[in-house]
């Protein structure tokens, strides 16, 4: 697979000079020259999911041989891909889908059951930024402790410290304990012990959605300036934006099977269509296919100026649309709306009738086309989300005429270090013995 | 693209293993590790260092004063105050590093779900923290040493030699314990009344010439029976029987050490095995 030395940089230089192509924000580039520096044939892996745990010896000991029942869930199925030195390469799918499960592959975290890995160089050895970071060590030592996770050695650690707070803006709190730094800092922090220790390919699970958006801007130019210094980048993502600004190539995953490969504006496309598309509902299969009323046809979050976003800040107001096509009349029609959070709980949910002009409608007719627009006051720590919706009839919310699991992704940051699931205005006032 | 990098060669990943990355990698995280440990709990607070000598001195005295006062035995033994401490010493050791390992990797879950870390790397910290605690605590049974008027013996030199043999038992057991409790939770609780069992099993409180006969067998298939006696007897008091004559002889350690090697093995093919999956599991 040794392509000589040379070769693939004449390429790489060409390509940067003479072959751009821009589109959007984001360049196209030809890296087919380049050597393969990771090469995945064929990964599977399944998890065994025990229906009841045994986690003590004595449940061991007390029923020895009673036989485990486990439920087969395969994550990742016959994955097959191959990424370039230099490239961007993006793995985009809806929760569960499996892209974490491949990156923690990637990243020599979960094993895999079959199939073939090969990378070339040094891989970064995390999927998440700061997850190496020890909360009671200052941030020089926890630079060094994070270069010599990279491979570097402790002496190679220790010469880069201050390099890394140049480039974090962090010049005077080397000696500062991390846990007192705020998530802003934290971020900046990590980031740059990640790009200033020589690993040859980075693994990214969703890092620009945490920071203020100076920066995720500033990500982003270094993410620009990575991509011209010829690093190599995984990035796991939900936000198409990213995928299409960003990434040279992209790779779709749903239910742990690589549905689309190439192109990343086309693998964009791909995972809105199958967001939204029939397949996508037939995994609520208790909507029987000939009670389904509707079809969904798109669903995403607009900011106050109607542009569409995938992330939204602290404080702005949450406000959903959902697209959809009437196939049969529905009677007192409801919309219900949910939201949960990464870890599933519940956090929120509401029914209102369907309305024109704050008056409910008593029937929507076969072929109407209606764009339901929820706005919510937005309460929720930052995090990711996702947002379910459903249409019922005769204002019965059991009835249900079309229902969209997940139907939109969508992650809430700030900078604030609220604890617990909502944000709540606290108002105090006190009162003393003798205020009676 | 200011150099050309070398043309980079396609090397197989084998997943996550006990020692992920490099032997280099490995050391260099482990020291780390377990350096910035022993600092926090040292320089973190101005008495850091008496507050980590007070618990084995704390549990000296106590015992001092029950053993010398009350149930007298330490009237008949050479140096007992000394042999005393000493022994706290090296069984507080293995006590503080087998207890904080057990949870150890289970509590470093981020690191173990998020990164490339080498497993063994977790536990292993841990008993190394444990061993710098042990190597200044040492400081102060040397001062009983001085006190006492305990001769000096060319044997001193021999110690190293127990302390490596005590090192890697309770490197083993460390690795053991971490690596089941990912899946069995009530190893930790299992453990915490073993800990106490093996503390009376071992001869801490008592020289092992004043156990009853029938019993002398039993105690002396302890691993850390040996350990401890040949450490009174190179150390403390050459008169007192080492490991090789309080066993009756060669063989009479047979058991002991069948169990250590047993213990040592069962730890690299148990971590071997669970390494892989630990991050799974949690």
């Amino acid at each position: 697979m040794n392509i000589p030395g040379p070769l693939p940089i004449a390429c790489v230089g060409l390509s940067s000079t003479e072959t751009n192509q821009t589109r959007g924000k984001g360049t196209v580039r030809d890296l087919s020259g380049n050597p393969v520096v990771i090469r995945a044939e064929g990964l599977s892996k399944t998890f065994e999911i025990p229906d009841h745990k045994v986690d003590s010896l004595k449940e061991r000991a007390v029923h020895p041989f009673r036989k485990q029942e486990t439920r087969k869930l395969k994550a990742l199925e016959d994955v097959s891909f191959e990424v370039r030195q230099g490239e961007f390469f993006g793995i985009a799918g809806r929760n569960g889908s499996g892209k974490s499960t491949l990156l923690k592959i990637l990243a020599s975290i979960y094993t895999k059951d079959r199939g073939s890995l090969k990378v070339a160089g040094q891989l970064a050895p995390f999927i998440e930024l700061g997850v190496g970071f020890n909360q009671e060590l200052d941030a020089a030592q926890n630079i060094v402790l994070n270069g010599v996770m990279m491979g570097l050695t402790r002496q190679e650690a220790e010469s880069k410290v201050d390099t890394v707070l140049d480039f974090a803006e962090l010049q005077g709190f080397s000696d500062l304990k991390i846990k007192n730094f705020s998530s802003g800092m934290l971020v900046r922090l990590a980031f740059s012990t990640m790009l200033e220790t020589e690993v040859d390919i980075l693994l990214i699970d969703e890092v620009l959605a945490v920071g203020d958006a100076a920066f995720v801007q500033k990500c982003n130019d270094a993410f620009r300036d990575m991509k011209e210094s010829g690093k190599t980048v995984v990035l796991v993502t939900h936000d198409m934006e990213s995928i299409e600004h960003l990434c040279d190539r992209a790779m779709l995953l749903e239910n742990g099977r690589q549905t689309r490969i190439g192109d990343p504006g086309e693998v964009g496309r791909e995972y809105m269509r199958l967001n939204f598309s029939e397949a996508a509902s037939e995994h609520d299969s208790w909507v029987p296919s000939d009670q389904r009323a509707a079809r969904m046809l798109g669903a995403w979050l607009e900011d106050g100026d109607g542009r569409r976003v995938s992330n939204l800040a602290e404080e702005d107001s949450i406000r959903a649309v959902v697209e959809f096509e009437m196939r049969a009349p529905v009677e007192e029609p409801l919309f219900t709306g949910m939201v949960a959070n990464d870890d599933m709980v519940h956090i929120a949910a509401w029914e209102q009738p369907v309305q024109r002009e704050g008056m409910p409608i008593e029937r929507l007719e076969a072929g109407e086309r209606v764009a339901v627009v929820t706005e919510i006051e937005n309460n929720l720590v930052p995090g990711r989300y996702n947002a379910s919706f459903r249409l019922c009839r005769n204002g019965n919310s059991d009835d249900v005429a079309m229902q969209m699991i997940g139907a939109i992704d969508f992650v809430v940051y700030g900078t604030s270090s609220h604890h617990g699931v909502v944000r709540v205005e606290p108002r105090q006032s006190t009162r003393f013995g003798d205020d009676g | 693209m200011a150099e050309a990098p070398p043309p980079p060669k396609l090397v197989e990943v084998r997943g996550p293993t006990a020692l992920g990355g490099g032997f280099r990698r490995f050391f260099e995280l482990l020291w780390l590790i377990a350096v910035n440990d022993f600092k926090k709990a040292y320089f973190g607070t101005v008495l850091g260092y008496f507050w980590s000598l007070l618990r084995p001195l704390a549990l000296f005295a106590v015992l001092l004063f029950v053993f010398t006062r009350i149930f007298r035995i330490g009237s008949e033994v050479e140096y007992y105050p000394v042999l005393l401490l000493f022994n706290i010493v090296m069984i507080s050791f293995f006590q503080e590093a087998t207890l904080g390992s057990v949870a150890s990797v289970v509590n470093q879950e981020n690191l173990v779900r998020k990164t490339r870390f080498p497993r063994l790397v977790i536990p292993l910290a841990v008993v190394l923290t444990g061993l710098f605690n042990f190597g200044t605590n040492l400081i102060a049974v040397l001062i009983f040493i001085i006190a006492f008027g305990v001769p000096l013996t060319w044997t001193w030199l021999l110690f190293p030699l127990i302390v490596i043999a005590l090192f890697v038992f309770t490197m083993a057991v460390s690795m053991l314990l971490s690596a089941l409790y990912v899946r069995f939770r009530d190893v930790g609780i299992i453990w915490s009344v073993l800990v106490t069992a093996i503390f009376y099993a071992t001869p801490v409180l008592y020289p092992i010439e004043i156990v009853p006969s029938q019993y002398v067998d039993w105690i002396m298939a302890n691993p850390l029976t040996p350990i401890f006696e040949q450490a009174r007897h190179w150390v403390i008091d050459p008169g007192a029987p080492g490991a090789v004559s309080a066993a009756g002889g060669v063989t009479g350690l047979l058991p002991a050490a069948l169990i250590y090697v047993a213990v040592c093995v069962a730890a690299v093919i148990v971590f071997r095995r669970e390494a892989p999956r630990i991050a799974e599991e949690l």
